[in-house]
């Protein structure tokens, strides 16, 4: 695996795990409105229903699979005896695996 | 900062990604399924109410991502912004407690 690769899995990593972090509060506070009983917790879904919401949603879950991928990659680059290169191929496969198989999923 | 608690900050974060390796695959399946002919409240809250394994399952979560968020933005808060000292950890754990406090609120708003 060559250093550009290296360097551009980390920064994935980490614009994937700040934006993560600024959508978990909003993500949050739209479920914590189930507090206040069905009907309003129905009605934040409903303002996701919009387009763009829906695109950015999209967004969210491709974020969350890069970063799980990224993840699973420092992991194994840490704890586990492998060579570098297929430490970068197991976690390309896993990452685009699972980030194809969402976008497919989603798209349904 | 110590070397000892700069370790036990870098086991937290791996071990709570560990933790949320798991905790995402069965969220994002759980989402899959869920946004299949639309998301409702009534089947969100159908699946969840008094259900005590997705309690369990939901409170692990906001656990883990509780540490694990945090510590991530403090290594960023450093290394893109230089920013160092008392202020980054007191930012960096505030933002922890925020996310504790709404995801509970959140798994609570779902389950009872």
């Amino acid at each position: 695996m060559s250093a550009a690769v290296g360097k551009w899995a980390a920064l994935v990593h980490r614009v994937s795990g700040i934006l993560l972090s600024l959508f978990l509060p909003l993500h949050f506070y739209t479920l914590g409105s189930a507090l206040h009983g069905p009907a309003a917790f129905e009605a934040q879904l409903a303002w996701t229903q919009q387009p763009l919401v829906k695109l950015g949603e999209w967004g969210i879950v491709l974020l969350l699979a890069a970063h799980l991928g990224g993840g699973l990659r420092v992991l194994a680059l840490e704890f586990l005896p492998w060579r570098d290169w297929q430490k970068g191929l197991a976690a390309a496969a896993a990452a685009g695996a699972v980030a194809i198989g969402l976008a497919f999923a989603l798209a349904l | 900062m110590n070397a000892k608690t700069q370790t036990i900050l870098w086991v937290a974060q791996r071990a709570s990604a560990a933790v949320l390796a798991l905790c995402v695959v069965v969220h994002l399946a759980t989402m899959i399924y869920a946004v299949r002919g639309g998301l409702t409240a009534a089947e969100v809250l159908a699946r969840t109410q008094g259900n005590p394994w997705w309690f369990g399952f939901y409170t692990v979560f906001v656990l883990a991502v509780s540490l694990h968020a945090p510590i991530g933005l403090r290594a960023i808060f450093l290394e893109w912004l230089r920013w160092r000292g008392a202020s980054r950890d007191i930012a960096a754990a505030a933002f922890g407690l925020l996310l504790l406090w709404m995801g509970m609120r959140a798994v609570l708003g779902v389950f009872r």
